[in-house]
């Protein structure tokens, strides 16, 4: 086991390297000019000049890149001209915007975008694998084919689709909620879940459908197995053979789904961030890229390549824990 | 299967056999939502490509600013009931600008399906490249491009993809740059669908005699290995095809993908957000073209994977008789009535 884990945390390592210098070379070598960008647009030669030192942007790429990575694993120095900007590790560099650390603006956004997507998880959780255990419980009747179309919508209807509905429905028509506004959970939690609401709706109910169409398949799976069988043979009711015996095994793969689909998730979530207004991550990164703010895109870009490469090794970790027939080697 | 075999040794591999494509098409039409589904995807081919046509025919264009027609006092709202619905203007036109909706939804759907369509071409050829060669190539060669799968196929897309359009510069043309991105991004499903058919594949008699004959590696998986992937291929593209489509808009959505004044659904929505009150037809109309699009992609796609292998049953229930796993079909599910409950 320790073994295992060690190994799985140097080839995330690994992972997590190679994506850094890709994303490093494909954000600073590529087209455009860094200091010029850094600069805005009414930069005299001069101006770019001094940036240019200031990012140490005349250092061989391979010199940037490894401080780069020391700015992450132990801060790095600015200086600002008179002073010393010390920027903590894990640094990202400072912002061409607003010369912000680029760890605090992505810090000060998480809060909106983990309360989107621990709100939304409650829900797909709930609706998805409760439809997906429906249906196929149900299988044959109206209940199944009604279930497996509504599904198969969601599966087709992007979020930002969704969500303008229940806008549309809950805040035009029949006027029951506020359009939402992000409220932090610290400053008043009875606001925040009230705004929340419509958020989390939109993205849960659209991932709910993944997860119900793969709960249906695995229950259906599970169901055909030998093991079940063999209760089923021994007189177990059917009920305790759903609640005791199937369950167990159809939801795994939901587990891990839950950890392994957080790339799409984080996707989505970003949609449902610019759809309502919602301060967090994804819309620092839409915001970074119409403004070619490169040191905020990339930072962006690593946390969440890094916590996708997180869930993955946590997504065999809880299938392995919900399905004690997996060895992990 | 047994026909599939023996067809994929004649000559003119590559293309589907023909009594196959026949048969796979007979299957197809017995199924009256998939020929719902390729009919709207025929007439949305035909009002793309005939956009302009249709545009001269109505008398619009896309980019005209029409001030008469819509409410400056009320801030841009359509005149007219329905978002100015009228004989000039059959759709209506956008509020805050008059620009025409018919028109605008037409060009429109131009621009989803060709990145919908050319990002899924550019994902199934690097699919086919990479599992082909990390199937038929050495272990170092298979273990290199098996942990690049992996890399790709967790890493979240939309992100990927949006920081693209930072460092690409502004005059390169947006809708190639989409297809590019997405295409060179979500290639890793296919790839491992790819390389796990075709390693099954080479277990087979057929691939080892034609290895034993002399056969490189490239002509193996050409003349050998393309024919029999194509039904799995094909069946995967379709699920590409509108998940693509929905990136797309997702991006223009978000004001990163075409640029103005191009018309694009996901554009279209994104200033409908402010619009959802005052004029409904304008939120309505994108996402219905967009929705029953990809909708209509899915059903298609559905249809399409159990006509190419009838083993597997339909995702929407239809054909329920035939009791048959969902999976790769190699077991197929008897154990009678008690399995359902």
């Amino acid at each position: 086991m320790t073994g295992y884990f060690l190994r799985r945390a140097l080839g995330a390592l690994a992972v997590v390297l190679v994506l850094s210098a890709v994303v490093y070379a494909t954000f600073y070598i590529a087209p455009g000019d860094p200091a010029r960008l850094a600069c805005g647009p009414r930069c005299n030669p001069e101006q770019i000049r001094q940036v240019r030192e200031q990012l140490s942007l005349n250092d061989p790429v391979y010199v940037q890149y490894w401080h780069f990575l020391q700015g992450i694993v132990s801060g790095h120095d600015y200086s600002t001209g008179t002073g010393v900007l010390h920027c903590q590790a894990p640094c990202f560099g400072l912002s061409y915007q607003n010369d912000q650390q680029v760890t605090d603006l992505i810090v000060q956004r998480l809060p909106a975008t983990a309360s989107l997507a621990t709100g939304a998880m409650v829900v797909w959780l709930l609706l998805g694998t409760g439809t997906g255990l429906l249906s196929a419980l149900r299988r044959g009747g109206l209940t199944e084919r009604v279930l497996t179309w509504l599904t198969l919508a969601g599966t087709a209807t992007p979020v930002f689709i969704s969500g303008l509905g229940l806008l549309m429905l809950f805040c035009a028509y029949l006027e029951w909620l506020p359009f939402p506004t992000y409220v932090p959970l610290g400053d008043d939690p009875e606001q925040w879940a009230w705004n929340m609401l419509l958020p989390w709706l939109a993205l849960g109910l659209l991932e709910s459908a993944k997860y119900a169409r793969l709960t249906r398949s695995s229950m259906l799976e599970t169901l055909a197995e030998d093991h079940i069988r063999t209760f089923r043979a021994y007189g177990a009711t059917e009920r305790s053979l759903i609640a005791r015996h199937a369950l167990r095994g159809a939801v795994a793969p939901v587990v891990a789904l839950t950890a392994a689909d957080f790339g799409s998730m984080f996707g989505n979530a970003m949609l449902t961030e610019m759809m309502f207004g919602l301060p967090g991550i994804g819309q620092l990164l839409v915001n970074a890229t119409r403004t070619i703010d490169l040191p905020v895109v990339v930072a962006v870009v690593m946390v969440t390549g890094t916590a996708v490469v997180i869930a993955n090794i946590v997504a065999d970790l809880l299938y392995a824990a919900a399905d004690r027939r997996v060895v992990l080697r | 299967m047994t026909t599939e075999l023996i067809t994929t040794q004649e000559p003119e591999a590559g293309a589907a056999p023909a009594s196959g494509a026949r048969q796979v098409w007979r299957r197809l039409r017995a199924r009256k939502s998939a020929l719902a589904a390729a009919a709207v995807l025929g007439l949305l081919v035909l009002l793309a490509l005939g956009a302009p046509l249709l545009a001269a025919l109505e008398g619009q264009d896309a980019n005209s600013y029409h001030d008469t027609l819509v409410d400056s006092a009320r801030g841009g709202v359509p005149l007219g009931s329905f978002g100015g619905i009228g004989a000039e203007h059959w759709l209506g036109v956008e509020p805050g600008t008059g620009r025409d909706l018919f028109v605008r939804l037409l060009f429109g759907a131009r621009v989803s399906l060709l990145v919908g369509v050319g990002a899924t071409l550019v994902q199934v050829l690097l699919g086919l490249a990479v599992g082909l060669a990390a199937a038929l190539g050495g272990r170092a060669v298979e273990s290199a491009l098996g942990h690049l799968t992996d890399v790709m196929v967790a890493m979240p897309l939309l992100v990927f993809a949006i920081a693209l359009m930072a460092v690409v510069p502004a005059d390169f043309p947006r809708p190639v740059l989409l297809v590019v991105a997405i295409g060179l991004l979500n290639w890793g499903g296919m790839a491992r669908l790819v390389r796990a058919q075709a390693l099954g594949l080479t277990k087979l008699d057929f691939v080892s005699a034609a290895r034993l004959t002399g056969a490189s590696r490239r002509r193996v998986a050409r003349r050998e290995l393309l024919p029999s992937l194509a039904a799995p291929v094909i069946t995967y593209a379709a699920v590409l095809l509108p998940a693509n489509i929905v990136i797309e808009a997702s991006m223009s959505f978000l004001g990163v993908g075409v640029k103005p004044p191009t018309p694009s659904w996901g554009q279209m929505l994104s200033t409908a957000t402010t619009w959802f009150r005052a004029d409904p037809m304008y939120v309505l109309l994108p996402a219905l073209m967009l929705f029953v699009t990809t909708l209509a992609f899915t059903v298609l796609g559905d249809g399409l994977r159990t006509a190419l292998d009838p083993r597997q049953a339909s995702r929407l229930g239809v054909g329920r008789k035939r009791r048959t796993t969902r999976t790769s079909g190699a077991r197929t599910r008897t154990s009678g009535a008690g399995g359902t409950a």
